[in-house]
C-alpha cells in the first residue's frame, strides 16, 4: 500500500512526485509509456513564460508567475539547462500594438517584474534579423527556455533517488475505491494508494472518470512544429512571439537550450489523443506565418519536425483540487500552456492541497535536493576532456557525431535512476539522434550499447513504445 | 602535442589515395585519422561488385577497392589511428581529436586534408509528415546494418528517393527476402546510375515511380502504410493520386550533403550548391594548406573520381609543405551556368596548372543530344557533344593549358546548348 499514488510521468507528474518526495511517503509515480517524459512534455515550445499572457485571477495567472521565479533553483539543483533569455512581443501595425499594451497591463497585474514597451529601433538593436515592418514590442526579461523532458527526466531521477517508485509501462485501465483508498489497475498488476494524485495530461478526463462522474473534458488541440539546424540557431537571441489577433496566437521563433532554432506552432482542434502526427498543409502554415515576422529564416535547415497536443480543458483554467465524488483523489488536469512554466508552482500548489487534506506532513531530514551533475563532454576544456577519458576512456569514443556524444554519456544516461531504456529515451537525455544525421549513424551504436548495458538481445531494443521494433528476428 | 607535416581528416578512399599520394611525393610524416574501426570509409558496407572500372581495370566490391589501398598504404608504413575523433580544426592546423587509448589529443600539422565523406540526408531534412515510427532508416543505415551486422530490418518496404544507395538496398533487401513495393521518385528522372537502375530495379521487376512523392507516414510504434502521391512539374501533389501501400519500413535515399561541420567551424569557405570547401585547383580550400577531396568537397558517384581526385590533393599538399606551390599567380574562376550546377574546382591559378586543367561539373536536368560550351570571358574554347547528361552521373573535361591564356579575374563558365541552336 502506498501513501500516494501519482499518475503520468510528464513534467507535472515529476515535479509533483518529486516534490512529495521531500516528505515521509510512499510513492509511486506511474506511466504507461516506457520512458517519463513521454507525452506533451517532449514536444512543447519549451518556453517558460514571463507570465504577462494568462487572464488576471486565475490559477494559470498566479502559478505562471510563481512558477517561474522557481526555475533558476530547481534547474540548478537537477543540473538542467535553463536559461533566461527573455521574450519579446512583436506588432506590426497600431492594433497588434494596441495589444502589445493589453498585455503589458496583464503583466503588470499578474506582476510580472521588469517588462518594457519597446520602440522599433530598441528592438532592432536586440534582433537585428526581424523584418522592416516591426514598429514596437513588449520585453519581458523574465521569460527563459528549458529542455521539458530533460527537466522531467532530471526529476524523476532526483524522486527515485529520494525514495519514489518509477513504474514504467504500466497503463491505468481501470481504479476502485477501496477501503483505505483507492486501487489501481494495470495489466501487468494493481497498485494501492491511499492518495491519488491524476496527473495524466491529455487523459485526465478520463482518469477521473474511472472514479467519478464527468466533471471535465479534455479536448486535445495539436500545435505543430519545426526545429532547424544549430548553425541557425543564433537568428534570434530572444523568444520572439507575434502578437495575438482574432485571427490566432500566430507563431513564436526562439532559439532552444540547445542551439537549435525552433518554428511553431499552429493550433488544430482534433479528436484522437494519439494523434501527434504532422503535416504538409500544417507545417506550410506554420512557415508562411512566421515569415510575417522573420522572412530570413532558412527553412531549408530543418532537421525535423513534430508535433505535441495541448490538454485543453472545458473549464478554461488549470483543474486543480480534488474531485468532489472521491475523496483523497487530486485532479491536476487541464494544464495545458503555460504549465510547463507553472510546473514548479503547481507541484507546490498539489503538496499544500494534499497536506490539508492529509492534516500534516512531515518532512524528511534526508531529501536530496540535488542529482549527481550530468558530465557533458563537449562543454569540458581540453584539460577537463583530457583528464575524464584518462579516468574512463569510453569518455573518448564519439558515438554521435553530429553532436559529439561519447559513449561514456550514454552509458550514464542508461545507469542513472529512471534512467534510458529505449532509443528515444537516449536520445532525449544526451541528444545523439537529435543532430543533423537524426541517428542515422548513431543508431545502430546506440542500439548496441543498450543491449549491451540492459543484458538484452539488439532485437529486443525498441525505438520508443514497446512495439517499436527496429530489427526483426 | 603531436606534429606532422600532413594529416588527412577520414580514412576512406579520399583520405587513403591521398595520403598514398603524398608520401609518393616525399612527404615521410603522415597521419591518417578515422573514426571508425577500420579504414576503407563508405566502401567497408557497399559488398556489391562495381568499384574501380576506371582505375583498376577490373570490377571490384567496395571491400575490395578499399583493400587494395589499404595494403599498399600499410606496406608505405603511413601512420593512421583508429577510432579516433576528430574535434575541430583552425586555421593554425591545429587539430583536436580523442580516442580511448591516447585520449585528448592536439595535432599540429604543416598541412591538413580534409576527406571526411558525407552523410545521408534524413526525413526531417525533406520534411515528410505523418507519424514518427520505427521502421524508417536511411538507405544508408540499413545497408549498414544488413551488409555489416548481418541483421533484418523489415519485411515490406518502400524506398523513397532513386539515388544510388536506395537502388542498391532495393536489390539488397530484395536478396534477403524482403519484398520491395516500389522506389519512389519525386523528380521526373532518377538519381541514380542508369547501370543501377537496370541492375537493382529492372532485373528484379521493382516498380520505379518517377514524379511522386510521399505525402503520410501511418502506424504509432511501427510503420504501418505509408501514401505517395503524383506530383506535377512544379512537384505540387496532384489531388485524386493517392495510392497506399502497406508496408513496415521505409528506407530514404534522398540525396547526401558532404559532412563540413569540421571545415565550416574552422572558418572554410563552403559553396551554396555543392555544401563542400570552395577550392582551387590543388583542391586547397579557402584556407591555406588545408586540403580537401572527395565526397567531402562534392557528391561522387565513382570512387575512381574520388581517388583521382584525391591523388591531386595528395600531390599539391606534398606540394605545399615542400614549397613548390606557387602562390602568387594569376587566379581565374570557374563559373557554371545554363543547365550546370556547379563546377569543382572554383578557383584556378594559371601557374599552377600543367598540360591541362580537369573541371568536374554535374547537370540540374536530363538533357539528351546537347553540346558542353566552355567560354573564357564569353569567348568559347571548347565545345562536346553530350548524347546523355543526368544529374546523377558526374561529369569531367579538359581544358588545354594552351587555352588558359587569360587575366587575373577572368571567368571560365560552362553551359549546355541544345543541338542546332
Ligand atoms: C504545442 C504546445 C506548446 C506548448 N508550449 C508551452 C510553453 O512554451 N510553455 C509552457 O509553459 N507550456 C507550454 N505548453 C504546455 C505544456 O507543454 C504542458 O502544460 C505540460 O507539458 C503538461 O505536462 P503534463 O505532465 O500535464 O502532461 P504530459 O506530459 O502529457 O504527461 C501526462 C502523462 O500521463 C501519462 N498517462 C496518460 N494516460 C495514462 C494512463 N492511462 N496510465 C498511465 N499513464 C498515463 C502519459 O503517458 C504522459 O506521460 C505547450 C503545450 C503544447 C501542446
Ligand atoms: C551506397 C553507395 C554505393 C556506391 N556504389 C559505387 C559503385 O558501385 N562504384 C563506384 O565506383 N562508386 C560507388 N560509390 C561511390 C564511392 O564509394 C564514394 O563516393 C566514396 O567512397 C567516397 O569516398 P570518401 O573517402 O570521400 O568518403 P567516405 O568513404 O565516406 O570516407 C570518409 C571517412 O572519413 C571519416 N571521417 C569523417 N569525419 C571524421 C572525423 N571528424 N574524424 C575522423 N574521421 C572522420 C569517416 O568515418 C569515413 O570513414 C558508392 C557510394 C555509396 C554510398
Amino acid at each position: 500500500m502506498y501513501d500516494v499514488a501519482v499518475i503520468g510521468a510528464g513534467i507535472i507528474g515529476t515535479f509533483v512526485a518529486r516534490e512529495l518526495s521531500k516528505y515521509d511517503l510512499k510513492i509511486v509515480l506511474i506511466d504507461k509509456e516506457a520512458d517519463v517524459a513521454n507525452g506533451t512534455t517532449k514536444a512543447n515550445s519549451a518556453i517558460v513564460h514571463a507570465g504577462y499572457d494568462a487572464l488576471p485571477g486565475t490559477l494559470k495567472a498566479r502559478l505562471n508567475a510563481r512558477g517561474n521565479t522557481l526555475y533558476d533553483q530547481v534547474c540548478k539543483q537537477l543540473d538542467v539547462p535553463f536559461k533566461r533569455i527573455g521574450s519579446l512581443v512583436i506588432a506590426t501595425n497600431k492594433e497588434e500594438m494596441d495589444t502589445i499594451k493589453v498585455l503589458h497591463r496583464r503583466g503588470l497585474k499578474n506582476c510580472i517584474p521588469a517588462m518594457k514597451i519597446l520602440t522599433k529601433q530598441e528592438i532592432i538593436k536586440m534582433e537585428p534579423n526581424l523584418n522592416e515592418n516591426v514598429i514596437g514590442g513588449l520585453y519581458a526579461p523574465t521569460a527563459g527556455i528549458v529542455s521539458p523532458w530533460e527537466l522531467a527526466e532530471a526529476l524523476a531521477e532526483n524522486a527515485v533517488d529520494n525514495g519514489v517508485e518509477l513504474k514504467l509501462e504500466r497503463e491505468v485501465i481501470d481504479i476502485k475505491k477501496i477501503e483505505e483508498g483507492y486501487c489501481i489497475y494495470t495489466k501487468a498488476e494493481n497498485i494501492s494508494a491511499r492518495y491519488v494524485i491524476n496527473c495524466a495530461g491529455v487523459y485526465a478526463d478520463k482518469i477521473n472518470e474511472m472514479v467519478t462522474s464527468k466533471t471535465f473534458t479534455i479536448h486535445p488541440r495539436r500545435g505543430q512544429y519545426n526545429i532547424l539546424d544549430k548553425s541557425v540557431g543564433n537568428l534570434v537571441n530572444h523568444v520572439i512571439f507575434q502578437a495575438p489577433t482574432d485571427l490566432g496566437k500566430g507563431v513564436l521563433v526562439a532559439p532552444t537550450v540547445h542551439g537549435n532554432l525552433l518554428v511553431g506552432p499552429d493550433t488544430e482542434d482534433i479528436i484522437d489523443k494519439e494523434n501527434t502526427a504532422t503535416s504538409s498543409e500544417r507545417i506550410a502554415l506554420i512557415r508562411k506565418t512566421a515569415r510575417k515576422t522573420i522572412d530570413k529564416i532558412p527553412f531549408h535547415k530543418t532537421i525535423t519536425s513534430f508535433a505535441g497536443l495541448r490538454a485543453t480543458p472545458d473549464t478554461g483554467d488549470f483543474i486543480i483540487q480534488e474531485a468532489e465524488e472521491a475523496k483523497g483523489f487530486i485532479n491536476v488536469a487541464g494544464i495545458e500552456s503555460p504549465g510547463l512554466s507553472a510546473a514548479p508552482a503547481i507541484a507546490e500548489y498539489t503538496v499544500d492541497l494534499l497536506k490539508n487534506l492529509v492534516g500534516s506532513l512531515k518532512e524528511k531530514t534526508d531529501f536530496k535536493p540535488e542529482r549527481r551533475p550530468v558530465l557533458r563532454f563537449m562543454e569540458l576544456n581540453a584539460e577537463e576532456k583530457a583528464a575524464v577519458i584518462k579516468k574512463d576512456p569510453r569518455y573518448g569514443r564519439i558515438i554521435c557525431r553530429c553532436e559529439s556524444i561519447t559513449e561514456g554519456e550514454i552509458v550514464d544516461a542508461i545507469h542513472r535512476s529512471a534512467g534510458a531504456r529505449t532509443v528515444d529515451a537516449i536520445k532525449r537525455r544526451v541528444r545523439p539522434g537529435m543532430g543533423r544525421c537524426q541517428g542515422g549513424f548513431c543508431g545502430p551504436r546506440v542500439m548496441e550499447i543498450l543491449a549491451r548495458e540492459l543484458g538484452k538481445d539488439i532485437t529486443e531494443i525498441v525505438k520508443d513504445g514497446p512495439k517499436s521494433y527496429i530489427l526483426i528476428n | 602535442m603531436l606534429t606532422y607535416e600532413i594529416v588527412v581528416i577520414g580514412g576512406g578512399p579520399a583520405g587513403l589515395a591521398a595520403a598514398i599520394e603524398a608520401k609518393k611525393n616525399g612527404i615521410e610524416s603522415i597521419l591518417i585519422i578515422e573514426r571508425d574501426g577500420e579504414l576503407g570509409g563508405i566502401l567497408q558496407q557497399c559488398i556489391h561488385n562495381g568499384f574501380g572500372l576506371h582505375v583498376f581495370k577490373e570490377e571490384l566490391t567496395g571491400p575490395e577497392y578499399a583493400e587494395k589501398f589499404i595494403h599498399e598504404l600499410k606496406q608505405m608504413g603511413i601512420a593512421y589511428k583508429l577510432d579516433t575523433m576528430v574535434l575541430d580544426i583552425n586555421k593554425d592546423k591545429e587539430i583536436h581529436a580523442i580516442n580511448t587509448i591516447d585520449g585528448f589529443m592536439t595535432i599540429k600539422a604543416g598541412a591538413v586534408i580534409l576527406a571526411m565523406g558525407c552523410r545521408e540526408r534524413t526525413r526531417g531534412a525533406i520534411n515528410i509528415p505523418g507519424t514518427r515510427p520505427a521502421g524508417i532508416y536511411t538507405a544508408g543505415t540499413a545497408q549498414r546494418f544488413v551488409n555489416m551486422e548481418g541483421h533484418k530490418v523489415g519485411k515490406r518496404v518502400v524506398i523513397l528517393g532513386s539515388g544510388d544507395i536506395g537502388l542498391i538496398m532495393a536489390r539488397r533487401m530484395t536478396l534477403e527476402g524482403a519484398k520491395v513495393l516500389a522506389v519512389v521518385e519525386l523528380m521526373p528522372f532518377s538519381g541514380g546510375l542508369t547501370r543501377n537502375i537496370v541492375q537493382c530495379l529492372e532485373d528484379y521487376n521493382i516498380p520505379l515511380l518517377l514524379s511522386h512523392t510521399l505525402t503520410e507516414i501511418r502506424g504509432k510504434d511501427r510503420v504501418e502504410g505509408i501514401v505517395i502521391a503524383k506530383v506535377d512539374e512544379n512537384k505540387k501533389i496532384i489531388p485524386g493520386t493517392e495510392q497506399e501501400f502497406d508496408c513496415d519500413t521505409l528506407l530514404l535515399s534522398v540525396g547526401l550533403i558532404p559532412e563540413n561541420e569540421l571545415s565550416y567551424n574552422a572558418g572554410i569557405e563552403l559553396d551554396p550548391i555543392t555544401y563542400g570547401p570552395t577550392v582551387n585547383e590543388a583542391m586547397e580550400t579557402s584556407v591555406e594548406g588545408i586540403f580537401a577531396c572527395g565526397n567531402v568537397v562534392h557528391v561522387h558517384d565513382l570512387v575512381d573520381f574520388v581517388t583521382q581526385e584525391s591523388r591531386r590533393a595528395g600531390k599539391n599538399a606534398a606540394g605545399y609543405i615542400k614549397k613548390e606551390i606557387k602562390k602568387e599567380s594569376q587566379t581565374v574562376h570557374t563559373h557554371p551556368e545554363k543547365g550546370i550546377r556547379y563546377i569543382v574546382p572554383q578557383r584556378v591559378r594559371i601557374a599552377n596548372v600543367g598540360q591541362k586543367l580537369d573541371l568536374f561539373m554535374r547537370v540540374d536536368n536530363v538533357y539528351q543530344d546537347v553540346y558542353m560550351v566552355v567560354k573564357i570571358n564569353d569567348k568559347e574554347i571548347k565545345r562536346i557533344k553530350k548524347k546523355h547528361l543526368a544529374p546523377g552521373e558526374m561529369e569531367s573535361l579538359e581544358i588545354q593549358k594552351d587555352d588558359l591564356v587569360c587575366e587575373e579575374g577572368s571567368m571560365i563558365s560552362i553551359l549546355l546548348e541544345k543541338e542546332g541552336a
